[in-house]
């Protein structure tokens, strides 16, 4: 039962805590490049996911026989050959999407978030734990690709997945679906989370303080 | 002669590498903090670059026809060993040279502008020359947004910013008014 809860644990820890943007700021590369739609960012997502599960589960299945010298150009080419079943069934399944997103999906083998996990994390504990931690980490990624890809598309064009939002009256931000609009909004998002895990540490602080006060009030 | 002047020019200014495709952010925002460490690492940025269009155009023209499902798996490695390879005999050539640069040339291997140089060179049909020229305006592109950013950082390290925004957040909106001022570059030509 323990390990059961420390399993969800992993799996848990990359949705806020120590999600892999917000957070640890890894990724950016396709984080900022894809996110100027809701669509292509859901897609990217589930391609990360899609190449983190598959290289965690077979980097921990086979850590045993993984030389330590050449480990890392090892987890690249498992990366890379991910990708490139990635690149191919998207080309077959989706050609518009995969026509826009061009060059940044092959780039998903130099996300450093995806070697980081298989470094940190999925080379050093079994598989199960390995998988858990790839769940987490990449729906922690998505959820970030998602807010930002959202706002862009939704400032940007008025429209949420190609739903037209305000009618003919609203004039877009075409600077949010340009380059700049990505760095701000990530850098206002960054700044929001932020704010929101200050505030919340503070909220914490003063529940333990006004509970040990009640405490020590209680026993007088 | 034109054709190669303007790949040079757009990717320098128009389609920066880094402020207009997003690649090479790591060091963009890790690595900036001061003026002379972000220009020598887009220094030995170029360098890598320019072996890398070198390589990639060797494996398109000589391997990769035979097996096209290759292609990422084959930049990935080729890059990766240059990158080692670069380092290895820089030490054994130039010590000093080794002592400027040496740290980080590893740093390099993870920089997703090299193996994006190779698929956007790939995707357009460069040729050699073309290749290369595209090298050289990506590096010197990676070089001017980080010397920027250094410069814009190395300012403001003395003003009153709040502590809540300091850090990435800071940062990547520096980037984003950067990014802003160079859109300014899209006119340049007629032709885009």
């Amino acid at each position: 039962m323990a390990t059961d809860t420390s399993a969800y644990e992993e799996m848990i820890k990359g949705l806020w805590r120590d999600n892999p943007v917000f957070v640890q700021v890894l990724g950016m590369c396709p984080m900022l490049a894809v996110t100027n739609s809701a669509i292509n960012a859901v897609v990217m997502g589930l391609a990360t996911f899609f190449v983190l599960v598959g290289s965690s589960f077979l980097v921990s299945s086979f850590k045993q026989w993984i030389p330590k010298q050449v480990r890392i150009s090892l987890y690249i080419i498992i990366i890379a050959t991910f990708v490139t079943v990635v690149d191919y069934s998207l080309l077959a399944l989706l050609p518009t999407i995969h026509k826009e997103l061009g060059a940044f999906i092959p780039l998903i083998v130099a996300n450093c978030m995806i070697l980081g996990r298989q470094e940190a994390f999925a080379s050093k504990h079994n598989v199960k734990y390995a998988v858990m931690d790839a769940v987490g980490m990449s729906a922690g990624f998505m959820i970030a690709l998602f807010a930002l890809g959202s706002v862009r598309e939704i400032l940007g064009v008025g429209a949420f997945f190609g739903i037209d939002l305000f009618g003919a009256n609203f004039e877009p931000w075409v600077i949010m679906i340009l380059p700049p609009g990505g760095f701000l909004t990530l850098g206002l998002l960054l700044l929001f989370f932020n704010w929101f895990t200050e505030r919340r540490r503070e909220f914490l602080l003063k529940v333990a303080e006004s509970s040990r006060v009640a405490y020590v009030d209680g026993d007088k | 002669m034109d054709n190669l002047l303007w790949i040079f020019i757009s990717t320098l200014l128009v389609n920066n590498f880094v402020l207009a495709y997003f690649l090479g952010l790591c060091p963009f925002l890790g690595v900036s903090g001061q003026l002379e460490t972000s220009f020598r690492l887009g220094l030995a940025t170029t360098f890598v670059l320019v072996i890398t269009a070198l390589c990639a155009w060797v494996l398109n023209t000589y391997v990769l026809i035979y097996a096209p499902y290759l292609r990422l798996i084959s930049f990935i490695v080729v890059i990766a060993s240059t990158v080692q390879f670069i380092e290895m005999s820089i030490k054994k050539l130039s010590p000093s040279l080794f002592k400027s640069l040496g740290i980080f040339l590893p740093l390099i291997t993870t920089n997703c502008a090299i193996l994006g140089l190779a698929i956007f060179a790939t995707n357009r049909g460069y040729g050699l020359i073309e290749g290369l020229t595209f090298a050289l305006g990506a590096g010197a592109g990676f070089t001017l947004a980080m010397v920027l950013m250094a410069g814009i950082r190395e300012e403001t390290e003395i003003n009153n910013v709040p502590a809540l925004i300091k850090g990435t957040a800071f940062n990547l909106i520096i980037a984003g008014i950067l990014s802003m001022a160079f859109m300014g570059f899209a006119g340049l030509f007629s032709s885009t």
